[in-house]
């Protein structure tokens, strides 16, 4: 789960972590008023939506009178903005974050996440800040700071220094910088974080260090410890169909391609796309039903992936372990005959009872094509969405 | 032989009483695994499925020697199961579990360094040597008694692979799932290690898929360690990035772990890699009657990757009992090497 900037910002003040005050806006008026009580000459006026790459398309805004603010504030609410992060149709902008506009004497970049290869939290830091880490990290790898966290040792003075002296920070900011790295540290633990991001972490014109930006994405498997930061989900930045998958407990992801597919497993899931990629076809989606597929997750499938209009023809593609086959079977037929099936239907089942499921399709009078295998299926699909 | 588990492995489940602990208990029953019992606190003493019930994973251990056990604990109690049962000392754990917190199994994985048990998952389908010991929640009748190992990330993919593998008549000695979460116990690499050791193995199925680098890093290990023959298959080439697929694990995030890098890593180790999951049970048959042919000319060179050379002469006896003696030994001293396994892991 994703946090806005403005959410970002209130848990690391919460955590000691120095941000610019600033409030946040649903109004061009309630950013005005923000601005006036703000006070001081230079407001920056910040789109809140869950992508990176908001400067380049023009989702912050340095203004410097309070008319200005507004204007700015009018400008974003109610759009949509595209970034490279969103894809083509953006994320909508619902609210503004208006803060104390800040000296940037030197810009940093910090980040907290997991180090997959060694199973550890891992501190990122670089010079560089302000710039897509990414690039820095495949140009100029020696630009890259990394610290290791052993998690029963915890956050070490000499992880703190080696990062701020690291990043050429001197005197006083040391010190600044080590309290900012224990506050994240702190938070990334508490919160259950995979993600906490700065970027840019700034020196001010007065020498402080200072976090500029703030990124947190909260881990789902951790969300039922979390409850106070689940409050916080804005499910208007989120995918509407893999919303409506979620709370229907089914994994789906939207892709740009007209063959749908129902599977159950992840890995299968991702293996059928991959086939009908394979075959000359595109899918439209990554669905996964999961172990425990029920007659009626099958039918929730079927109806969510019909609201794509996009969709051509339909692969099931199911290896039952648990599932058992017959009962696929009962849900694929019970949902072509309440939703009206109209697309063509390629059903592969293979596993547990797959005989009496084969069975079952095949006197269900439906016009289903039964696959005998992975690759007759894709095969069979794609000629179906060509039609 | 087989790697793991065997016929003689004794087996407790931790949250034995629930719903899927007993629905799998059940399974892994059926299917002949010698279940001693289980585990769930405040009901030792009572009976369930037949078996004793404990409170704790030492009781059970003191009272019916288990050296594995399988764990369906809720995803909020289960990194403590986890350490429970390392603490008791067994040997090895399974996961089934799926959804425990990242930052509990960053915890745990440091833990279990320090301790003599392999962990297996979690958010696995277990693991299964056929036709003797099935641990986890994969449907038993699939599987046949065999010579392909199968190391997995996913579910349902692993029983497409076992399933080809048994109807082309290979059959399996053991299948690990090694489960679909970022931070997981044991590896492709700590897998490779035990079948390249295990003399029933002869050839290896890997299934990775997208997110991290584990499949390079088997890549390599493969390279310099593994002389039997390997096929892997790659899931999530058509995956978007930055997109969790299913699995925790499986996002490509900042442009690192997507399809293509893994299968140019792996080929490159020259492992068969095939873009079709429905090819992993021939692609494994071809290697494997290649092998053997090339075994069964005399003037082919023992080990697959020397050079054969235009040199080369039938050999005679005493050539071949040298050779034979020199093989056993290096096979002696690698076993030696792989026992403190913990070790090698500590890298």
């Amino acid at each position: 789960m994703n946090l806005h900037e403005y959410q970002s910002k209130q848990l690391f003040a919460r955590y000691g972590i120095p941000v610019p005050t600033g409030h946040v806006a649903s109004t061009p008026e309630e950013a005005a008023d923000a601005a006036r009580r703000l006070g001081g000459g230079v407001w920056v006026v910040k789109a809140q939506v869950h992508a990176g790459g908001r400067g380049k398309a023009g989702g912050v805004k340095v203004v410097k009178t309070v008319a200005d603010v507004s204007t700015a504030a009018a400008a974003m609410l109610g759009q949509r903005l595209v970034t490279k992060q969103t894809g083509a149709e953006g994320l909508p902008i619902h609210q503004v974050y208006v803060e104390t506009g800040s000296k940037i004497e030197r810009e940093l970049y910090l980040s907290l996440l997991l180090n997959r290869d060694t199973g550890r939290i891992a501190f990122v830091a670089s010079a560089a800040g302000g710039m897509d880490i990414e690039q820095v990290a495949a140009k100029t790898p020696e630009k890259i700071i990394r610290v290791e966290i052993h998690p029963a040792a915890g956050l070490m003075g000499s992880h703190c220094r080696a990062l701020a002296y690291g990043l050429g920070l001197k005197g006083a900011q040391v010190a600044q910088f080590e309290a900012i790295a224990r506050g994240l540290y702190k938070l990334y633990l508490e919160c259950d974080a995979s993600l906490v991001e700065v970027n840019p972490l700034i020196v001010t014109g007065d020498g402080d260090v200072v976090a500029l930006d703030a990124k947190i994405n909260i881990e789902d498997n951790a969300l039922f410890r979390q409850k106070d930061l689940v409050a916080w989900r804005d499910p208007s930045q989120e995918d509407e169909m893999e919303r409506v998958a979620a709370e229907a407990d089914l994994n789906y992801v939207s892709l740009d391609g007209d063959i749908a597919c129902i599977v159950n497993g992840a890995g299968l899931a991702m293996a059928t796309m991959d086939l009908i990629k394979l075959h000359g076809g595109a899918p439209a989606n990554f669905l996964d039903v999961g172990g425990g597929a029920t007659r009626e997750r099958v039918t929730t499938a079927f109806k969510l992936i019909l609201q794509n209009p996009k969709v051509k023809a339909i692969l099931v593609n199911i290896f039952g372990g648990i599932v058992r086959c017959d009962m696929i079977a009962e849900g694929v037929i019970g949902a072509a005959r309440d939703l009206g099936l109209h697309l063509p239907v390629v059903v592969r089942i293979e596993g547990t009872n797959a005989p009496l499921g084969r069975k079952m399709l095949q006197e269900s009078g439906l016009e289903l094509i039964a696959a005998a295998d992975l690759t007759d299926a894709a095969k069979k699909v794609v000629a179906a969405a060509r039609k | 032989m087989s790697i793991l588990i065997n016929k003689n492995t004794r087996v407790i489940c931790q949250g034995f009483t629930g719903k899927q602990g007993t629905f799998h208990s059940q399974g892994c029953l059926e299917y002949g695994t010698k279940l001693v019992g289980g585990v769930t606190p405040g009901r030792g003493g009572e009976k369930h499925l037949g078996l004793p019930v404990f409170d704790t994973v030492r009781d059970a251990v003191a009272k019916t020697e288990a050296d594995a056990t399988m764990i369906y604990v809720p995803a909020a109690f289960a990194a403590d199961a986890i350490i429970e049962a390392a603490d008791a000392g067994i040997a090895t754990i399974v996961c089934i579990t799926e959804g425990i917190p990242v930052n509990d199994m960053v915890k745990v994985k440091a833990a279990l360094k320090d301790s003599k048990s392999r962990l297996v998952g979690p958010n696995c389908p277990g693991v299964i040597t056929s036709d003797e010991c099935k641990i986890g929640i994969m449907p038993g009748f699939i599987h046949k008694k065999g010579k392909v190992g199968i190391v997995s990330r996913s579910g349902t993919l692993t029983y497409e692979a076992v399933f080809q593998t048994t109807n082309n008549g290979l059959g399996q000695s053991t299948c690990v799932g090694i489960g679909g979460d970022p931070v997981r116990g044991m590896n492709f690499i700590d897998v490779l290690e035990l079948f390249e050791q295990d003399p029933q193995t002869e050839g290896i199925l890997m299934v990775g898929e997208i997110g991290g680098s584990d499949e390079e890093a088997a890549a390599e290990y493969i390279r310099r360690h593994v002389s039997k023959p390997v096929v892997a298959y790659i899931a999530g080439v058509t995956a978007p990035p930055g997109k969790r697929m299913g699995h925790a694990g499986a996002v490509i995030s900042g442009g690192k772990g997507t399809a293509a890098d893994k299968f140019a890593a792996l080929e490159a180790a020259r492992v068969t890699t095939v873009r079709s999951p429905a090819e992993l049970g021939a692609a494994i048959a071809r290697r494997l009657a290649k092998k053997a042919a090339s075994k069964a000319k005399p003037q082919a060179a023992a080990k697959p990757r020397a050079k054969p050379t235009a040199k080369a002469k039938p050999k005679t006896r005493a050539t071949i009992k040298a050779k034979a003696k020199a093989t056993a030994q290096r096979k002696k001293t690698a076993r030696a090497k792989a026992q403190p396994t913990r070790a090698m892991r500590r890298r």
